[in-house]
C-alpha cells in the first residue's frame, strides 16, 4: 500500500464541468468549473438544491449519469486521474479507496439483502479473505459504527432497523474496505436532529483515526459549519465562497450572507424573516 | 375580513395501528387566533395528531371538538361544514398536488365541492395572496418549483376560507431562502385573515418563529406544553426537550454520547 | 424572403406548445399532449406500428373502394383456387372469390372485434379495479374474488358456452371475448389505485369533502388509464388471435363473412397444395398483431408520468 504523507493531497479538482443534454438541444450546466484540493480533513460543500454539489460528488465518483458529460482540466484522486483511468480501475477504486455515503438509507441499502450480507458483499469485492473472515470482519465494521448488538443487526433486514441504524450500517459498509476519501452526500438529512449528531460524532472519529479526507454535502450550512473545517458554498453550479471553520460570520459573498440570514433562528425576533434577494450576478 | 373565532379542543385522543400506538391519551387546546405547535422527532406521533384530527388517521378514542361563540352549533368532525373551517398544508410540495391537474383546476375543486360561486375571481384573488401572478393558473406542478408547488397548496388550503389550518411540516422539503419567504407568507396570511395555526415541526427554530405556543411529543405522549419565549430562554423542565434544544445547535466535538436507538 | 416568414410560424407554433408558462386551459392540455407526442414520435417502431394501425383503419374505411372483387361471389368454373396473379394479388380460394377482397373486407370485421372489446372490457376492468382499490374492506375483497372467477375462465371454454346458449355469431364472440379480457386491466388498476391512494394530493381532496365517487372518478382513474391503455393496446394482438381461433372453430363469424381466423380455417384444408388460401390472411393477423404490440410498447415510453415532461 502506498504510504500516505501527511502533505500529499487526497483529492485535486480543477476546473470541473458537469453538463446534460436539455430538452430543446442545447446543454445544461450542473457544475461550472468547481476547483479545490482536500487533503486529510473535513471539507463541507454546501448549496441549495440545483447548485450542482450532489453532481460534484458524483462526479468525483464517476456516477455521473450516462448522459452527463463531465470535463475536467485536473480530477485526480492520489494522483491517478479519476477521468481518463480505465472503467477497471474506477471500479477498483470506487468502494475501495473511495466510498460514498448517501442520503437516505432506505433507498440506498438493498431491501432484500440483510445488513451483514451487504458489508461483506462490500469486503469480498475488494479483499481477498475467507468468507469467515469476512464476516467477522463485518462484525467488527458494525461494532465499530457504534451499534451495540451487532450479531443481531447483522442478521436484520434493512426495513427492520430505524434511520439512524440503517445509516451507520451504510458508513460501516462503505468504511469496512478502508477508503481514503469518504464522500457523504446528505447523510445525515432524513434523520431526526438527535440521531443526526450522534451519526455526525460517528464520522468523526472514524475520521480522525484514519486519516481518511471527507467531503460532506450538504444543504445545512450551520450543521456544516459547526462540523467541518473548511466550507465551500456553492451557487448555481460554481464555487462562490470558501469559509474556514467558525467564520461563518464573516462571510463575504452576498449569497451565504442572505442565507445564513433567512434562516430563523430560536430566540430571534424578526418578523418578517429575511429573504434572499438573488442577484443575476451571483450566476454568472 | 373577519377574524377567527373558532378554535379547537382534542381530549384524550388515541390512534393505534394494528396495535402499534401512535398517539396515547393526547389533548391540546387552540383558541380561536392562536398559534401552537407541536414539536418532536420521528415516530412521536406529531404528524399523527393532525391526520386524526382530519379524519385522516383512525381514531380509537378521544374527541375532537371546535370551540368558540357561533350562533348556530359549531359542526363536527368529519362533516362538509368541518371541512370548510377547518384546511390542512401538507410537507411535500412535489406529493400533494395532483401530477395530472393544472393549478387552475386543483383550485377550482375545492369550490365545486362546495357549490361556491364566482371561482374566476376567487381562483385569481387566491394566486395573488400567495404571491403568485394569473401567469401560473394554467401551468401543470412539474412546471412549478417546490416553492411554488407549496404556495399552490396553501392557495388550496385557503380558497375554501377556512378558519384554523394545519400545517404538517409545511416547509421542511423546502430550501432554506424559499423556506424564508413561505414562511413570511404564513405569517401575513395569519396576520391578514386572523386564521388559527396548529403547526407540527421538528425543527424548533421554525416552529417558535411562527407559533406562541408549544407541545413536545415523543413516543405518542405529550412531553411538555411551554411557550415559545420560555422555550427560547431556555425555561424548559423536561429533559427531552432540553436534548431537542442542545441538538438544535449543532455538533460539539466531544460532547456527545453515542446511544443506541433501537 | 420566404424563409423566414415560412420558419416564423411554425418555430412559434412549437413553442407555444412547449411553453413552461401556459395561459389558458386549452394550451395546457395541448401542450401537454404535444409532448407525449414528441416522446412517442421519437420511437421508430412505434411509429411504424402507429402506421399500420392507421393503414387498418383506412383500408378498414376504404374497403369498398379499395377491394377489386367483391368479397362474396366468386366463379366456380373459372376462378377456383388460382395462385396469385397479377389479376389476383392473393389468388382465389375454393369459392373462386379473390383472397384479396376478403382480406381487405376482413380488415372490417377485425376492426370491430378490436374496438368493441375494448370499448367493452376497458372501462368494466377500469372501474371495478379502482372502487377495489379505494374502498379496500370487503368491498375489495368481493370484487378481486369475482375478477378471480371471470380470470379462471379460458377464452375459448366461455365462447363455446356461449355458442351454446345463444348460437354462434360475431357478436356473441366479442362479448365473449370481451367477459374474459377485463380482469387484467382491473388488476392493474387496483395495483395502481393502492398506490395513488396514498398519495397527499388525495388526502387533500379527501379533506376538502370529496365524495368518494368524485375521488375515484376524477382523481384516481385519470391517472389509471394510461397503464390500462398500454395494456388494452398490447392487449389486441391476443384479441385478434382469439377472435381468429374463434372464427377458426366456426364460433366467431359465420360464412360467408371474410373473417380473417375463418380464412385460415377454410385454407387449411388446402395448405399442402394451395398455401395461399391460408398464407395471406395469416400474415395479415401477424402484421396486425405485431402493429399493436409496437403501439403499444410506444404508448408505454411515452404515458409513462414519470417520463412525461
Amino acid at each position: 500500500m502506498t504510504s500516505r504523507s501527511a502533505t500529499d493531497p487526497v483529492l485535486v479538482v480543477d476546473d470541473l464541468r458537469v453538463s446534460f443534454p436539455n430538452r430543446d438541444g442545447g446543454r445544461f450546466e450542473a457544475v461550472r468549473g468547481v476547483s479545490f484540493t482536500l487533503g486529510r480533513e473535513r471539507l463541507g460543500i454546501v448549496g441549495e438544491s440545483g447548485s450542482g454539489k450532489s453532481q460534484t460528488g458524483r462526479a468525483i465518483l464517476g456516477l455521473t449519469a450516462p448522459e452527463g458529460l463531465v470535463t475536467a482540466k485536473r480530477l485526480e484522486f492520489h494522483g491517478t486521474d479519476l477521468l481518463r483511468c480505465s472503467p477497471r480501475q474506477r471500479r477498483e477504486l470506487r468502494g475501495g479507496r473511495i466510498a460514498m455515503v448517501l442520503q437516505d438509507p432506505k433507498f440506498s441499502l438493498n431491501p432484500v439483502m440483510t445488513i451483514g450480507d451487504q458489508v461483506v458483499e462490500t469486503l469480498l469485492a475488494h479483499t481477498r479473505i475467507s468468507a469467515k473472515e469476512a464476516r467477522a470482519k463485518a462484525i467488527a465494521a458494525l461494532e465499530a459504527v457504534q451499534i451495540d448488538d451487532p450479531q443481531r443487526v447483522y442478521k436484520l433486514y434493512p426495513h427492520e432497523v430505524s434511520g439512524g441504524m440503517g445509516q451507520r450500517a451504510m458508513i460501516a459498509m462503505m468504511l469496512i474496505a478502508n477508503p481514503e476519501l469518504l464522500i457523504a452526500d446528505e447523510p445525515t438529512s432524513a434523520l431526526d436532529v438527535t440521531v443526526q449528531l450522534q451519526v455526525l460524532a460517528i464520522l468523526d472519529a472514524l475520521v480522525i483515526q484514519r486519516g481518511m479526507g471527507l467531503i460532506f454535502i450538504s444543504h445545512d450550512l450551520r450543521l456544516v459549519s459547526t462540523f467541518c473545517d473548511r466550507i465551500l458554498v456553492m451557487y448555481a453550479g460554481r464555487v462562490v465562497e470558501e469559509i474556514a471553520a467558525g467564520g461563518l460570520a464573516d462571510a463575504k459573498h452576498p449569497y451565504t450572507r442572505g442565507l445564513l440570514n433567512c434562516l430563523p433562528r430560536l430566540g430571534d425576533n424578526r418578523h418578517p424573516l429575511p429573504t434572499l434577494d438573488r442577484q443575476p450576478e451571483w450566476a454568472l | 375580513m373577519s377574524g377567527s373565532k373558532v378554535g379547537m379542543e382534542v381530549k384524550n385522543l388515541r390512534v393505534v395501528y394494528d396495535g402499534f400506538i401512535a398517539v396515547a391519551d393526547t389533548s391540546l387546546r387552540v383558541n380561536a387566533g392562536e398559534s401552537l405547535g407541536i414539536v418532536g422527532e420521528s415516530g412521536s406521533g406529531k404528524s399523527t395528531v393532525l391526520r386524526a384530527i382530519c379524519g385522516l388517521a383512525p381514531k380509537q378514542s378521544g374527541t375532537v371538538q371546535l370551540i368558540g361563540q357561533s350562533q348556530d352549533p359549531l359542526p363536527l368532525p368529519g362533516s362538509k361544514p368541518f371541512r370548510r373551517l377547518v384546511q390542512m398544508v401538507f410537507q411535500d410540495p412535489y406529493g400533494s398536488l395532483h401530477p395530472r391537474q393544472t393549478v387552475d383546476r386543483i383550485l377550482a375543486e375545492p369550490l365545486a365541492i362546495h357549490n361556491m360561486d364566482d371561482a374566476e375571481t376567487r381562483i385569481e384573488r387566491a394566486l395573488e395572496e400567495v404571491g403568485l401572478g394569473t401567469g401560473f393558473r394554467f401551468r401543470y406542478p412539474h412546471q412549478l418549483s417546490g416553492g411554488q408547488r407549496q404556495r399552490i397548496a396553501i392557495a388550496r388550503a385557503l380558497i375554501l376560507e377556512p378558519q384554523i389550518l394545519l400545517l404538517d411540516e409545511p416547509t421542511s422539503a423546502l430550501d432554506a431562502s424559499v423556506q424564508a419567504e413561505v414562511l413570511n407568507l404564513l405569517e401575513d396570511l395569519r396576520a391578514r385573515r386572523g386564521l388559527t395555526f396548529v403547526m407540527v415541526s421538528h425543527d424548533l427554530a421554525v416552529v417558535t418563529h411562527l407559533c406562541e405556543r408549544l407541545m413536545v411529543m415523543q413516543r405518542g405522549q405529550t412531553v411538555e406544553l411551554l411557550s415559545s419565549i420560555d422555550l427560547a430562554a431556555n425555561r424548559v423542565s423536561d429533559p427531552y426537550t432540553r436534548t431537542l434544544m442542545e441538538a438544535s445547535t449543532g455538533f460539539r466535538r466531544g460532547s456527545e454520547e453515542i446511544g443506541e436507538p433501537a | 424572403m420566404n424563409s423566414a416568414a415560412d420558419i416564423a410560424p411554425k418555430e412559434s407554433l412549437h413553442n407555444w406548445l412547449m411553453s413552461d408558462r401556459p395561459q389558458s386551459r386549452r394550451q395546457a392540455a395541448l401542450g401537454r399532449a404535444y409532448g407525449g407526442w414528441r416522446t412517442f414520435s421519437r420511437n421508430r417502431l412505434a411509429m411504424l406500428g402507429l402506421a399500420i394501425v392507421i393503414a387498418l383503419v383506412l383500408i378498414a374505411i376504404l374497403a369498398d373502394v379499395l377491394a377489386p372483387y367483391s368479397p362474396y361471389i366468386g366463379d366456380l368454373r373459372t376462378t377456383r383456387l388460382l395462385p396469385p396473379s397479377s389479376a389476383h394479388w392473393f389468388g382465389t380460394d375454393d369459392q373462386g372469390r379473390d383472397i384479396f377482397s376478403r382480406v381487405i373486407h376482413g380488415s372490417r370485421i377485425t376492426l370491430y372485434v378490436v374496438v368493441l372489446v375494448a370499448i367493452l372490457a376497458a372501462p368494466i376492468g377500469l372501474v371495478v379495479g379502482t372502487v377495489a382499490g379505494y374502498a379496500g374492506g370487503w368491498l375489495d375483497a368481493a370484487l378481486m374474488r369475482i375478477t378471480d372467477i371471470f380470470l379462471a375462465f379460458p377464452r375459448l371454454i366461455l365462447a363455446l358456452a356461449f355458442v351454446a346458449a345463444l348460437g354462434p355469431g360475431i357478436e356473441n364472440a366479442v362479448i365473449a371475448i370481451a367477459i374474459t379480457s377485463w380482469p387484467p386491466y382491473a388488476r392493474i388498476a387496483r395495483a395502481e389505485t393502492l398506490t395513488i391512494r396514498q398519495a397527499d394530493y388525495i388526502a387533500a381532496v379527501q379533506l376538502i369533502g370529496a365524495s368518494p365517487w368524485r375521488i375515484v372518478l376524477r382523481h384516481i382513474m385519470p391517472l389509471c388509464v394510461s397503464s390500462v391503455i398500454v395494456r388494452v393496446t398490447l392487449d389486441m394482438a391476443g384479441i385478434i388471435l382469439t377472435a381468429a381461433g374463434l372464427g377458426f372453430l366456426g364460433l366467431g363469424a359465420q360464412p360467408p363473412m371474410p373473417e380473417w381466423g375463418a380464412l385460415i380455417a377454410n385454407g387449411r384444408l388446402y395448405v399442402l397444395d394451395q398455401w395461399w388460401v391460408a398464407a395471406a390472411p395469416g400474415a395479415a393477423i401477424f402484421l396486425v398483431s405485431l402493429a399493436f404490440n409496437l403501439l403499444g410498447d410506444g404508448l408505454r415510453d411515452a404515458l409513462d408520468p414519470k417520463g412525461v415532461k
